[in-house]
């Protein structure tokens, strides 16, 4: 069959599950008084739309920084002004300042789950089909089984359509520089994800190796010459896209600061809730929380993260490859919970890297319990793993030599740790994940250890974090696939 | 007309509601009371077959929710009941998955190597398994059709396959699940009669009355008065036949239901509405002599016709009766195997629909999936297939109305269009184009059509005036692609009758 009408298809039934799981419960759904993060939007839509720019992001008498205050940069600000012009011209009870708080109508539910599916629509998955028609390697038919699987991936899908955030436009836009990246359009590429960055600050993970790989890039090509010429032009594209993101909030130095101020709130703890990270998991041998003060922590954390990420990206300054941008910016995941979906689709192309990815969905059970989303949980993850099986075991055989696992696994026997065939390890994976599931689902911690499976789920979703980085490092310092060394692509 | 739309609603989104209400009444009360109850609206009246399987899953519904068990707990709907029905659903499905597989074990391989997408097996696979009516009905608007149709299917492949006892049992059981297939009985009958109980022909075709075997006859007889006698064995040791048959068979309702089945009768309602308004228009008649309501009214009773005669349910017997009568009487006097009787009973199945009492468009699926069998095969079928598929699924969209359902459908539709209109172009592509192109723009003028209805007309100032113009509209359209498709399924079997059988 053609290839646009596979295309076609696929991105149909990637719609479909969309819609799917939009028809279920949101976050916050019917909790007064402060609900979820799905009031929070329509809250902001609120705000953008009936107060002056000056005032979106200052505490004043119409706008309470306390409830759903807006904590993004201004594109998000844009974004929401946008939906609520739309709102209110269908029904202008949903954005009526003050009155509409905590509104909640299925007419409404329908509207805002449209705002997100034309978001994605119109951002990410044109981005996705793209990259992978063009990006990947292989047959026609295994770049769209490639695609097919990024797109179902459950992680965004339930976040997105279910909790209900907008995910896909900032990672769609961060996909979108990848894609310029990898086409050699790199203004263009810089442009796009500086976008990203202005939509959710939590891309910034990602900022640090695009900033390697131009720069390095740059270096390369000369820094006397054509190296500066770009550079010149990558740094004056970003200003200026960056300037005209904040332009209403340039006019007084105040107003930037107050945003700058609401987009990173240094006040908050080193985790919140139980997250699959590092310091969640130390927390359970040593109560960090209690050891350090908050200043402090943040100042660890921030050297940690610095520390953790700057072997790849050094390793990128020296040999700015697309390929090593691609490794690098796996390698910058570990470390923060939210910014995970990003790398999905980078690696798809071999079944054993589809089992940290939905580990990391695992990981946030317990998020979905609390939403109500047990079942899109459940059918979109089974669906996603028999496609990602189904599809690509099928059409790539996972060899050591390809997976470059030679070097890790002498690293794990170093460690004792017994590290058979590697599909074992994908299925004792696979099988942990569907035991902590059941037992979040539906066991009943014993009453001293409320957050017993949280907690497991979190160390659980770590140690495979922590495989994965250690694997993707590994993979980088390591040369190449040797086709591609033969193209000196460098 | 508030009232009329208020009536439509309710009669349509209903089927989660009368499932729930039969799992009630299977279980709470003795076989005595099933077809004397009425508290709801909703009585059971599907034959006893289909009332002992409701009693076996209502003994796995115990479990999910007691109280959608109590006769009355109308329209009870609780999380338990829905994640039930639709789980009752999925899980029957399996019927059908396995008859899916067994028919495209039936269908003919060409030789060469292929890869796994353009094979007719697979492509047979897909149109079956993603059928957009079938899952638009069974898992949005809630039957059990993909349980019922793999039975249908299921016997078609044991006949195609030469295992005739089986596929007989089969369809007994069939008939006495849903009543419905009724339609394709007489193909089933004569084809079993000519072709099984004759075992021989003679050299030219016809009947050889030497070769009757009275025992092939006998056991055929046995296996369907055993499975009768099964179903209904209860029922006339009760004396309760004539009022099982009269929930079986309710005469009562109009020649329409609310939203006209594209068949004939959707276009003899419109050409009577059309001479009435002319005749007043002209003159010729007075406004006062029309009878008042009309079928556009949308409650499901008996009307006249202002203009041309009614029509009655004997004249529509009559009419099915015709209209099936050459198809049924080609397979005996030139069978042509097992191939000539799919046809049959395609034919059965959309002159039934084309010309039946009180039909629902949901019955086009009767045609729609047993002609997919034939469609992978040879190239004209294919294109009649396209036209037929097309229209009867679109036909579909007025069962899906509200807003959160229109993506849905729309997308499921696009999907399921594109790839039978693909892979079928790709597996015939060496014999030239599928579909005329005149067909092509009547095809595409579904999709005005489509854009009008769905989009367009909601947000104009006729929304009030006329609430059912959409779904007339709708049905008049789709209604002639029918009436073509069925004609042209005619001429494809009748023009056959020439040419030797092609298998045997």
């Amino acid at each position: 069959m053609q290839t646009w009408s596979l295309v076609s298809i696929c991105v149909l039934l990637a719609i479909i599950a969309r819609w799917g799981v939009s028809l279920n419960s949101y976050s916050g759904a019917g909790k007064p008084p402060m609900f979820g993060d799905y009031e929070a939007q329509r809250h902001w839509q609120e705000v953008t739309y009936n107060l002056p720019i000056q005032e979106w992001y200052f505490n004043t008498t119409n706008n309470d920084l306390n409830y759903w205050g807006l904590d993004y940069p201004p594109l998000t600000a844009y974004h929401s002004w946008i939906c609520a012009y739309i709102a209110k011209t269908i029904n202008p009870e949903w954005v009526e300042l003050h009155k509409s708080r905590g509104y909640e109508s299925t007419q409404h539910k329908l509207f805002m789950r449209m705002t997100v599916l034309v978001a994605d629509l119109l951002i990410y998955i044109p981005a996705v089909v793209l990259y992978c028609l063009y990006l990947t390697d292989g047959s026609s038919k295994k770049k769209v089984s490639i695609m097919f699987c990024f797109l179902l991936y459950p992680g965004l899908i339930l976040i997105d359509y279910g909790h209900f955030q907008y995910n896909g436009v900032s990672l769609g836009f961060a996909l979108w520089g990848i894609l310029a990246l990898g086409l050699g359009w790199d203004v263009l590429g810089s442009m796009a994800f500086s976008l990203a960055l202005n939509y959710k600050q939590m891309e910034l993970y990602h900022a640090l190796p695009f900033f390697c790989y131009l720069l390095g890039k740059c270096i390369k090509t000369g820094l006397i010459g054509r190296g500066l010429f770009l550079l010149v032009r990558i740094g004056v594209t970003v200003l200026a896209t960056f300037a005209l993101c904040w332009l209403p909030f340039l006019a007084e130095p105040s107003q930037a600061m107050q945003v700058v101020r609401r987009i990173f709130p240094v006040a908050r703890g080193l985790f919140e809730d139980k997250v699959a990270n590092t310091w969640c998991s130390l927390n359970t041998l040593i109560k960090i929380k209690s050891i350090l003060s908050g200043d402090s922590q943040l100042y660890l954390s921030l050297a940690c993260t610095l520390l953790a990420v700057l072997p790849s990206c050094i390793r990128l300054l020296t040999k700015p490859t697309f390929w090593h941008f691609k490794l690098a910016l796996v390698s910058v995941f570990g470390i923060q919970h939210w910014a995970v979906f990003k790398p999905t689709g980078l690696k798809c192309n071999e079944i054993c890297y589809a089992c940290p990815f939905l580990v990391f969905v695992c990981s946030m059970l317990p998020l979905f319990l609390k939403d109500g989303l047990l079942v899109p949980y459940i059918v979109t993850s089974l669906g996603f793993l028999f496609f990602s099986i189904y599809l690509l075991s099928a059409l790539d055989h996972c060899s050591e030599d390809k997976l470059r696992l030679g070097a890790y696994n002498k690293l794990f026997y170093c460690l004792f740790i017994p590290w058979g065939n590697h599909f074992l390890h994908f299925y004792i994976s696979i099988a942990a994940m569907v035991g902590l599931s059941i037992a979040t689902a539906v066991l009943i911690p014993p009453p001293h250890l409320p957050d017993l499976f949280p907690v497991l789920v979190s160390t659980t979703a770590f140690l495979h974090f922590l495989g994965t980085f250690i694997h993707f490092n590994v993979v980088q310092f390591s040369e190449p696939p040797s086709r591609k060394s033969q193209k000196k692509s460098n | 007309s508030q009232q009329h739309v208020n009536v439509i609603s309710c009669i349509r989104s209903t089927d989660f509601e009368v499932h729930r209400n039969w799992l009630a009444i299977t279980h709470s009360l003795p076989v005595s009371r099933w077809y004397y109850e009425n508290t709801s609206e909703w009585t059971l009246d599907y034959p006893p077959l289909f009332a002992w399987f409701e009693l076996g899953l209502s003994q796995v519904a115990r479990r999910f929710d007691a109280n959608m068990l109590q006769v009355e707990n109308l329209n009870y709907a609780s999380p338990a009941t829905v994640l039930f029905q639709r789980l009752s659903v999925i899980v029957t499905d399996v019927v059908f998955i396995y008859a899916a597989r067994e028919c495209c074990r039936c269908v003919r391989e060409p030789k060469g190597s292929r890869d796994v997408l353009s094979r007719p097996s697979f492509v047979l696979a897909v149109l079956l398994l993603w059928n957009f009516g079938l899952l638009v009905v069974d898992h949005i608007h809630f039957q059990y059709n993909g349980f019922l149709f793999g039975f249908l299917l299921l016997s078609v492949a044991k006949h195609l396959q030469s295992q005739h006892l089986q596929g007989a049992l089969l369809f007994a059981f069939l008939l006495n699940l849903k009543h419905i297939y009724l339609y394709v009985a007489p193909a089933y009958g004569v084809y079993l009669l000519r072709s099984y109980c004759f075992a021989q022909d003679n050299k030219d075709g016809s009947v050889r009355w030497s070769s009757f075997s009275p025992l092939r006859l006998l056991a055929l007889g046995a296996i369907v008065t055993s499975v009768c006698a099964l179903s209904f064995g209860p029922f006339i040791a009760m004396g309760q036949l004539p009022q099982v048959l009269s929930r079986l068979f309710p005469f009562k309702r109009g020649l329409c239901h609310a939203y006209w089945a594209p068949n004939i009768w959707a276009l003899y309602n419109v050409l009577d509405k059309s001479l009435a308004v002319l005749g007043v228009r002209l003159k010729l008649l007075e406004e006062a002599e029309l009878p008042p309501a009309s079928m556009t009214g949308g409650l499901v009773q008996e009307f006249e016709h202002s203009v041309l005669p009614s029509v009655t349910p004997a004249v529509t017997l009559v009419c099915t009766l015709l209209s099936i009568l050459p198809a049924v009487a080609s397979i005996w006097l030139r069978p042509h195997g097992a191939q000539g009787f799919l046809r049959c009973l395609l034919l059965c199945a959309l002159g039934c629909f084309m010309f039946g009492w009180h039909v629902h468009e949901k019955a086009i699926l009767i045609a729609i999936l047993p002609l997919s069998i034939l469609a992978v095969e040879s190239r004209e079928d294919a294109g009649i297939f396209l036209i037929l598929t097309t229209t009867g699924h679109y036909s579909l969209f007025p069962l899906l109305f509200t807003p959160a359902e229109l993506p849905i459908k729309v997308v499921l539709m696009l999907m399921f269009t594109i790839f039978s209109f693909t892979a079928l172009r790709k597996l015939h592509s060496a014999q030239g184009s599928l579909l005329h192109p005149l067909e092509v723009i009547y095809l595409l003028g579904l999709v005005a059509v489509a854009i009008a209805c769905e989009v367009v007309f909601p947000l104009s100032p006729w929304q009030q005036r006329l609430p059912f113009l959409p779904l007339l509209v709708t049905s008049v359209y789709c209604a002639m692609g029918v009436c073509y498709a069925f004609l042209r399924l005619y001429a494809s079997l009748l023009l056959r009758r020439e040419e030797k059988p092609k298998q045997l």
